[in-house]
C-alpha cells in the first residue's frame, strides 16, 4: 500500500498542476472578470485537538503543566483582506470588515462576507482586535460589534479589547479567586505611545482555492487553538500571571494567539 | 444582481407612496387642528426655540468639544439631565451621576475624600467636577479616557461606581414609559443605542459652564471690582501657582506630581495609563474654577481646606523622582509662600466661586 501511495499522489499533484496551468491560460474562461459572489469564515475554537467546550471540569492542560477550564474566550476579527493565486488583494470595505467572535454565541463565529470579486482565493489576513482609527473614532460611528455595549471595551482607558479568555485553574492564586483572566487589547496610545497589540496575520489555504463564483460560496474553515495562547515563545503560567490586562506582559500573551488560528478545510459548495 | 436591485428599486417606489400617504395625513391633522384651534381663542402657534445654546464666553478659549458630531438642542439637553440625575443608569436604581457630583459644590461630591457608590463601595480617588467639560482634551485624573462621550461608560461600569452594563441600561431605557419619547423628541426616533445615550449625557455635560465668577465679570470688565486683598492674591497667584493652573480655565491639562505622599496612596496615576514610569504619581492638574466649594482636595481629597493645600505646597511636599520640576529649585522642594501670601491667594480663589452656575436651575435636577 505504502509503496503505491507516492505514484498516486504524483499523478494527483500532475492533476491539479495541469489543472491549474490550465486555469492560468485561460482565466476569463472560467469567471466573468465582473461576477461578484461570498465568502464564508468559520471560526471553529478549540484547545489543542480538542473541541472547546465553555464551563465544566479543567479538563485542559497547557505547557506549563497547569489544568484549566474556559467560562469566555471572544476576539474581534478585523480589517480583512484575501489574496489570490496572482497576489491580487481584494480588501474588505471597512464598514463590513468587523466582527466579534464569541464562543458563548454560536451565530457570532461563521461570518459571511459579501459583494466579493469572483476568484481563486489562496489566503486570508486579517487583525486580531481593532485598529487605531477605530479605536478613536466618534461614538456614533461605534454600532454593530464595535458598539461598546458589547463588553469588548476598556471604559477607563478608552480602547476596545481586543480578545478575552477567561477560566477557571486549580493554579490560579487564592487572590485572584481560582480563575485567570486575560483581556488582551492596546492600540498603541491616543496623545502618548504605549503597548501596541494589534496584530495582523496571514492564514494560507495551503493547497486549496477559495472559490468564489455567485454560484459558489466557500466557507474557510479556520481553527482557533486556546492552547496557543499558553504554549508559544512565551510560556503562559496561570499560576504566575493569573490576571492580565493593559500592562506590558499582555504583549507576550499577545505574540502567542497570533499563532493560533490555522486553516483546516475549504468548502467550496 | 438585477432583480435584487428591481426589487430594492420597488421597496423605494412603495416607500416613496407611503410617505406621500403619511405626508398627506399629516397635512390633513394639521388641518383640522388649524380648523380646530381657530374655533377656540387666537393662541399663538408654538414654535420649538432652542433656548439651550452652548455659547463660548469671552474670556474663554476655542472648546475642545466636537459639536459638529453632537450639536446641542432642548430635547437632547433634557434628556441628558434627566439621564444624569436618573439612577437607572446604576445596576440597582440607586446611583445616578448626580449623587458624586451635585451642583451645589460645582458637581462633585462634597465632603467625600472619595466617594460611596454602590452598595457603599469605596472608590479610590476624588469625584472631580463635571464642569467646562466642553474644553477639557481628556477626562479622568490619570487622563484614560479622551472623548467626552466615551466617559460615561467609566463610572457606569465601574463595580464600585454604578456597576451596571450599558447593554442593561439601553434595556431598561427601551421598556421605560418615558425615555423612547424623550429620544424621539432628541434624536428624531425611538431608538435607544448607546451612541445616542451618550450624546444626550455630553448635551448636559458641555452645557455646564462656569464662566459667571466675580473673577468673570471683573476680566470682561463688566463693572465688578476686585478688592485689593484679591487683586494682591491674584498677582501671587499668577506668579506662584499659574504655570500649571494657567489660562482662564486655570489648568494646562497636564499631568504632574505635585509632591503629595505616598504613603496612604498606591495610586500611581498617570502611569497607569501610560504604563511610563516616568508618569508614576502624575495626575491631571485640575481647574481651580469653584474651588472654594469643591472640597476636599488632590486626586484623593486627602485636604479638606485650602489651607491645607496651601500648607502642603509651602512645606508638605514630597521629594519623589518624579516630582514636577516646578515644584524643586535646587535641594528646596515646594513654593515659598508667607502665612500671609497663603491667604491672600485663598481670597483670589474665592472670587472663582460662579454662583450663577451652581445655583442654575437649567442644570437641576427637574
Amino acid at each position: 500500500m505504502k509503496i503505491n501511495t507516492i505514484p498516486v499522489l504524483t499523478a494527483i499533484a500532475l492533476f491539479l498542476l495541469s489543472f491549474s496551468c490550465s486555469e492560468d491560460n485561460s482565466p476569463t474562461s472560467e469567471f466573468d472578470p465582473s461576477e461578484k459572489g461570498s465568502l464564508s469564515v468559520e471560526f471553529d475554537n478549540v484547545v489543542g485537538n480538542r473541541n472547546l467546550q465553555l464551563g465544566g471540569q479543567q479538563n485542559y492542560t497547557n505547557a506549563a503543566g497547569e489544568t484549566f477550564s474556559v467560562d469566555i474566550f471572544d476576539y474581534y476579527i478585523s480589517n480583512i483582506i484575501l489574496t489570490d493565486k496572482n497576489n491580487n488583494q481584494y480588501i474588505v470595505p471597512q464598514d463590513s470588515s468587523y466582527f466579534l467572535i464569541q464562543e458563548s454565541e454560536r451565530a457570532s463565529q461563521e461570518i459571511t462576507l459579501h459583494n466579493i470579486p469572483a476568484g481563486n482565493y489562496t489566503s486570508i489576513t486579517f487583525t486580531i482586535g481593532v485598529d487605531s482609527l477605530r479605536n478613536t473614532m466618534d461614538v456614533g460611528r461605534r454600532t454593530g460589534a464595535l458598539d461598546p455595549a458589547t463588553g469588548m471595551y476598556w471604559a477607563w482607558n478608552s480602547g476596545y479589547i481586543f480578545l478575552k479568555l477567561e477560566g477557571k485553574s486549580a493554579q490560579a492564586p487564592d487572590d485572584a479567586g481560582g480563575k485567570y483572566r486575560y483581556h488582551i487589547g492596546g492600540f498603541g496610545g491616543m496623545t502618548e505611545p504605549t503597548i501596541n497589540n494589534i496584530k495582523t496575520v496571514t492564514c494560507s489555504f495551503g493547497s486549496s482555492v477559495a472559490t468564489v463564483r455567485t454560484a459558489i460560496t466557500p466557507t474557510i474553515h479556520m481553527l482557533a487553538d486556546v492552547m496557543k495562547l499558553f504554549n508559544g515563545s512565551t510560556t503562559l503560567s496561570i499560576a504566575q500571571n493569573p490576571t492580565v490586562m493593559f500592562a506590558p506582559f499582555s504583549v507576550n500573551i499577545a505574540d502567542n494567539y497570533s499563532h493560533m488560528f490555522n486553516v483546516d478545510h475549504i468548502h467550496n459548495d | 444582481m438585477l432583480i435584487a436591485m428591481l426589487q430594492q428599486q420597488r421597496a423605494h417606489v412603495q416607500r416613496g407612496i407611503s410617505l406621500w400617504r403619511t405626508g398627506w395625513i399629516g397635512v390633513a391633522f394639521a388641518m383640522c387642528i388649524v380648523l380646530l384651534s381657530g374655533c377656540q381663542d387666537d393662541e399663538p402657534v408654538p414654535t420649538v426655540v432652542e433656548d439651550i445654546r452652548f455659547v463660548q464666553p469671552a474670556n474663554f478659549p476655542a472648546p475642545a468639544y466636537n459639536f459638529a458630531a453632537n450639536p446641542v438642542t432642548n430635547a437632547g439637553f433634557e434628556l441628558g439631565r434627566t439621564l444624569f440625575y436618573d439612577g437607572i443608569l446604576s445596576r440597582d436604581g440607586s446611583i445616578s451621576c448626580g449623587s458624586c457630583h451635585q451642583q451645589a459644590s460645582g458637581f462633585t461630591h462634597h465632603g467625600h475624600d472619595v466617594s460611596h457608590g454602590i452598595d457603599d463601595k469605596l472608590g479610590t480617588r476624588n469625584s472631580p467636577p463635571v464642569m467646562n467639560m466642553a474644553w477639557q482634551p481628556v477626562f479622568m485624573w490619570d487622563g484614560g479616557v479622551h472623548d467626552l462621550d466615551l466617559f460615561p461608560i467609566a463610572p457606569i461600569e465601574n463595580p464600585v461606581e454604578m456597576d451596571e452594563k450599558l447593554e442593561n441600561i439601553l434595556r431598561k431605557l427601551r421598556s421605560s414609559p418615558a425615555y423612547p419619547g424623550m429620544f424621539q423628541r432628541a434624536f428624531g426616533s425611538e431608538e435607544i443605542t448607546t451612541s445616542r445615550l451618550l450624546k444626550a449625557l455630553s448635551q448636559f455635560m458641555v452645557m455646564c459652564v462656569s464662566s459667571n465668577s466675580r473673577y468673570d465679570s471683573f476680566v470682561r470688565g463688566e463693572g465688578v471690582q476686585l478688592t485689593e486683598p484679591e487683586l494682591r492674591g491674584r498677582e501671587l497667584f499668577s506668579h506662584k501657582c499659574a504655570s500649571c493652573h494657567s489660562g482662564e480655565l486655570f489648568t494646562d491639562f497636564s499631568f504632574r506630581n505635585n509632591g503629595v505622599s505616598t504613603a496612604t496612596s498606591k495610586d500611581k496615576g498617570r502611569s497607569i495609563i501610560t504604563l511610563n514610569a516616568q508618569d508614576d504619581y502624575t495626575f491631571k492638574v485640575p481647574s481651580l474654577r469653584n474651588v472654594a466649594v469643591t472640597s476636599p482636595y488632590m486626586h484623593d481629597g486627602r485636604f479638606y481646606t485650602l489651607d491645607e493645600v496651601m500648607d502642603h505646597y509651602a512645606g508638605g511636599v514630597n521629594d519623589l523622582p518624579t516630582l514636577d520640576p516646578l515644584l524643586r529649585s535646587g535641594a528646596q522642594t515646594g513654593i515659598a509662600l508667607t502665612t500671609e501670601e497663603k491667604q491672600l491667594i485663598i481670597t483670589f480663589l474665592s472670587t472663582l466661586t460662579d454662583d450663577t452656575f451652581l445655583r442654575d436651575k437649567k442644570l437641576a435636577a427637574h
